[in-house]
């Protein structure tokens, strides 16, 4: 586990579809921030979509297949980390399923010709944080955040699906590890208002005025970013919102890496449909 | 855009609605069907006030809710409700009969997909089937393919192009897809066992 916080400490980690592509920017500055706190991130080999939405509303038995897939490509003797809340939900109810059902558990293990550990440990990057420690946090610390005054944006999934009542979750975490880190959270905005998520390709009608509505929150509370741990998020409250000035928004491995020193962040910013690097500069976070 | 209003027109004798008509199993089979006792609802509209997407919505999810306890089964299943519900869980973990309301709507569109009614929201189907597709074919979702050929299907070309035009330039849409190595493994998910 990676609780014993100063070697470096192996993990299996299960990057998703976004942060593949679109989100490229959060899986390169999430590799950065772990490396520098001395996590072995390695990618699972082979790893395929968790499941996704669509193909649970669609069929629930191919997206259940789905995510055991990566359950059997997974290592038994490390833990599986995500960094998508989503993909950490359909990862970890298919895990339980398995835990419950032992014949379900054989018969996908004859499927895969693969063991899957029901002892599996799957967990989202904030509770590898959450185990090591401030300590070891602000030990990394390089750039204080300089009283950044931002908005912890959850989304919807740390809504505790019903599902996962027995899981770990990661309430007020995004604040408390950015606290430490210089920033200023600011918790009375709309930080767990659902950002959309399909519905921003197939009903933006629907989407805008939502995402409007959360934004329009983070100016009111005087927020200058929002950061969040979800690629969705961050995608749909880039192209959804309508308002003027735009809020620029983070992926919450954005932020960590660069204060903990990384110094690559330009290809992640440029990446950006709304450009940070103006209220980074201001602040002294960037040159 | 929301949708037309419900046609529950309980004075008009052209729609009036004889409950002892209804499909009396239907609350029955939504309760075993998604493992939450829906007959706890005692409408007090939480999820309603909740949800962010009611707007949207033709019916409230307490409404959905009410449609299957009346066994209104045609009126559940042809709903714009339960396709623009996009599972956020909200009302469940508002509701204080810890009733899984969205999981009440996934089941009511299993059903409807199962029974083949009219689909409400025939553009948000087309999309999953999208991602179903790609998924069949890479493994994993290749966004950029994806929405082309959702744009084909529902032919709506130049809806969104500004969006789509950013997220290339910005690369947020990649040309090619990523793909899974033993792409059977995936494939094979997709053929009926019966026809393997
Ligand atoms: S919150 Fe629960 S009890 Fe209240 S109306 Fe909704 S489903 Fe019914
Ligand atoms: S799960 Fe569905 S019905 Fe419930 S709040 Fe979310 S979108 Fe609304």
């Amino acid at each position: 586990m990676p609780g014993s916080g100063h070697h470096l400490t192996d993990l299996s980690y299960f990057p998703g579809c976004s942060l593949e592509s679109s989100a490229r920017e959060s899986n390169i500055s999430l590799m950065e921030a772990a490396g520098i706190l001395g996590l072995n991130l390695i990618e699972l080999e082979d790893w395929n979509c968790c499941g996704s939405s669509s193909v649970n509303i669609l069929d629930k038995e191919i997206a259940f297949s789905l995510a055991v897939r990566n359950l059997s490509l997974a290592p038994p003797h490390r833990p599986l980390m995500a960094m998508c809340p989503r993909c950490l939900y359909h990862l970890r109810e298919a895990h339980q399923r398995l835990v419950r059902e032992p014949e379900t558990l054989r018969a996908q293990e004859r499927r895969w010709g693969r063991p899957i550990s029901p002892d599996l440990s799957i967990i989202h990057f904030l509770e590898v944080l959450v185990r090591l420690g401030p300590a070891r946090l602000k030990q990394g610390l390089v750039r204080n955040l300089n009283g950044l005054k931002f908005v912890p944006y959850y989304g919807c999934t740390v809504f505790r699906p019903p599902a996962l009542r027995q899981g770990t979750y990661y309430q007020g975490e995004l604040g408390h590890v950015l606290t430490m880190l210089g920033g200023v959270p600011l918790t009375r905005a709309l930080t767990h208002r659902c950002c959309g998520s399909f519905l921003s390709a197939a009903r933006a009608d629907v989407v805008t005025p939502l995402v409007n509505e959360i934004m329009a929150s983070a100016v009111a509370e005087g927020a200058e970013c929002l950061v969040t741990s979800c690629a969705m998020c961050q995608l749909n409250l880039e192209i959804r919102c309508t308002l003027e000035p735009r809020l620029p928004i983070f992926h919450f491995s954005e932020i960590l890496a660069l204060a903990l020193g990384a110094e690559d962040y330009e290809g992640w910013f440029t990446r950006h449909l709304v450009d940070p690097r103006p209220l980074l500069a201001a602040r002294n976070l960037i040159a | 855009m929301n949708p037309a209003a419900p046609d529950l027109k309980p004075r008009d004798a052209a729609n009036r609605i004889v409950l002892a008509e209804q499909d009396r199993f239907l609350a029955g089979d939504i309760k075993r069907l998604s493992g939450t006792d829906l007959s706890r609802c005692y409408h007090c509209r939480s999820c309603g006030n909740g949800c962010p997407f009611i707007r949207g919505m033709d019916y409230p999810p307490n409404g959905i809710i009410r449609l299957v306890q009346y066994g209104l089964r045609r009126q559940a299943l042809e709903s714009h409700a339960i396709w623009i519900c996009v599972g956020c869980h909200t009302c469940s973990v508002q509701c204080p009969m810890a009733i899984d309301i969205a999981a009440v709507m996934g089941t009511l569109r299993h059903l409807a997909l199962e029974e083949g009614v009219v689909i409400a929201e025939s553009n948000i189907l087309d999309f999953h089937r999208e991602v179903l597709h790609s998924i069949n074919q890479y493994g994993r979702t290749h966004k950029l393919g994806i929405m082309l050929r959702y744009k084909v299907r529902v032919r709506q070309w130049f809806a969104d192009l500004d969006v789509g035009l950013r997220m290339l330039a910005k690369r947020k849409m990649d040309l090619t897809a990523s793909r899974v190595k033993a792409i059977d493994e995936i494939t094979r998910l997709f053929i009926p066992d019966w026809k393997r």
